[in-house]
């Protein structure tokens, strides 16, 4: 199994596959743990699909994928994050209003350009659609999630857990928030084209889940969700390649269902002890 | 000067105004009370005096060497916070924050702050243990604890004894005391409890948008009588 895998990598796609999967699973899972735990995960799905929109109308107007829907998912990360500030009944409601109506006018752009058997693709994810550019803005990406997570720990742990004191304490909590948010906005621009608009919000919901089975420190939790996201990533592309006829981003997704089920047990047989 | 002075402020919620031409003192070492019902802009007006919101008019001056960022904040408990994995010692410790400036570690000597701070509420054996599996009355002393890692010289409680049983209140009343009278602490705290506020504070405050008291604990006691 390992050699057929190993076989794949002397392919270029595959070697991007890996590099971008690796770090965009590293960086969803340590913003995941902010995000999840401030109830804010539908945003991770409200921008999938803002993103689906974005790289259907840039494929019709023949534009570079990326330069267009980084910057507009990135918009809509900042206008999502004040919808939930400020009107906190119906921020649910409105995400899910901005986010089916992206899918919509995605769907009716490609239909009317590349056809309906391409819709498949942007939903459940393209190996193939990983260039150089996805390689090089993954790195930049994973080296400012990761400073912010070693250099502002504390700062991101206090507006994790209490808002209101952070604020209260000197921690400029609207510019925190707003760096996350872009930053989100770019994990899962980079990430859905593998992962598919469907699939890509599991990456940032279930390894912080799956961690909290298991730890009960916030420090433990972070640690756990990237160790355990990019293992499961790496198990996910290994079956997907081996099971030729596998998407990628639903292997990965399955691994992680099955690594939360496992955390889970044996989060709860370490309680009962 | 006072620590910090209110001058005929106005505080807006949801465009509305919350509470109206407040004006009031906070000395050093005074344990004022915040009584009034709900939605008498209680909360509204210490969510000012913290700068978390701009009040519409009037101002709001601190003395005293006070820095805004330096006082002890305990805000109402957030839904969020009951299954939060974190430890005591992790939220105790994000108490210092204020003082770390651009540093990524917390000190020797902030550690140290953050145990004393555990030992004085009688906390520091919880210190590993996860937050969300401790008591109401022990999540309490947690995050008062934290407020007092970021407290020079003032505590700004938000109803801290908000869903305890009578003996939990009982504790955490005198813990606040303690620190009132032992340590020095000016504390401000909202609260719905009359009798706590008639025992243990120098000052009461009534607010009802406006003010409607604002003296000393004994001469509240008679204006309770003259308005009963």
């Amino acid at each position: 199994m390992l050699e057929t895998m190993l076989s794949y990598l002397q392919y270029s796609f595959m070697q991007r596959a890996l590099i971008v999967g690796a770090l965009v699973s590293l960086c969803a899972a340590l913003l995941g743990v902010s995000l999840v735990l401030k109830r804010y995960s539908m945003i991770g799905d409200g921008l999938s699909h803002v993103g689906f929109c974005a790289l259907s109308v840039a494929a019709a107007a023949n534009l570079a994928p990326l330069a267009v829907a980084i910057p507009v998912v990135m918009a809509a990360a900042f206008a999502l994050l004040r919808i939930n500030e400020r009107t906190r009944v119906k921020g649910d409601a409105a995400i899910a209003m901005f986010s089916t109506t992206a899918v919509a006018v995605g769907v009716i752009v490609i239909s009317m350009t590349e056809g309906m058997g391409e819709v498949s693709d942007y939903m459940f994810g393209k190996m193939l659609f990983l260039t150089d550019s996805d390689v090089a803005i993954s790195i930049a990406l994973c080296a400012a999630v990761l400073a912010i997570f070693v250099f502002l720990y504390h700062r991101v742990f206090a507006i994790t857990f209490d808002e209101p004191f952070a604020r209260a304490t000197g921690t400029r909590v609207g510019a925190l928030n707003t760096l996350i948010a872009m930053l989100t906005a770019v994990t899962i621009v980079i990430g859905m084209r593998m992962m598919g608009t469907m699939l890509i919000s599991s990456l940032i919901i279930f390894p912080p889940l799956t961690a909290m089975r298991v730890f009960g420190r916030f420090r433990d939790v972070a640690v756990g969700a990237g160790v355990v996201s990019v293992t499961c990533f790496l198990i996910g592309l290994l079956l997907s390649s081996y099971f030729e006829r596998m998407p990628a981003g639903a292997c990965v997704v399955a691994v992680n269902a099955a690594a939360f089920a496992l955390f889970s047990a044996v989060g709860a047989a370490l309680r009962r002890r | 000067m006072a620590m910090m002075e209110l001058r005929d402020v106005t505080v807006t919620f949801e465009g509305h105004a919350a509470v109206e031409h407040v004006s009031m003192k906070i000395e050093r070492g005074e344990y004022t009370v915040l009584l009034g019902r709900n939605g008498s802009g209680k909360t509204t007006l210490m969510r000012a005096m913290l700068g978390l919101v701009r009040p519409r008019s009037g101002q709001i001056l601190l003395g005293d060497g006070l820095r805004r960022d330096h006082i002890g904040y305990m805000p109402q408990k957030t839904q969020a916070q009951r299954d939060f994995p974190a430890s005591v010692e992790e939220v105790v410790r994000s108490g210092l924050i204020n003082r770390m400036g651009l540093r990524m570690r917390y000190s020797a000597e902030e550690k140290a702050r953050a145990l004393e701070t555990m030992r004085l509420l009688g906390i520091a054996d919880l210190r590993k243990r996860a937050y969300p599996t401790l008591s109401g009355g022990q999540q309490q002393r947690v995050l008062l604890a934290r407020a007092l890692c970021a407290a020079d010289g003032l505590l700004m409680l938000d109803e801290p004894a908000a869903a305890l049983d009578p003996e939990a209140t009982e504790g955490l009343y005198g813990v606040i005391r303690m620190l009132n009278r032992e340590r020095g602490m000016a504390v401000v705290m909202i609260s719905h409890d009359v009798r706590a506020a008639v025992r243990d504070a120098d000052r009461v405050l009534v607010l009802d948008r406006d003010v409607r008291f604002n003296g000393t604990r004994e001469a509240y006691g008679q204006w309770r009588k003259d308005h009963a």
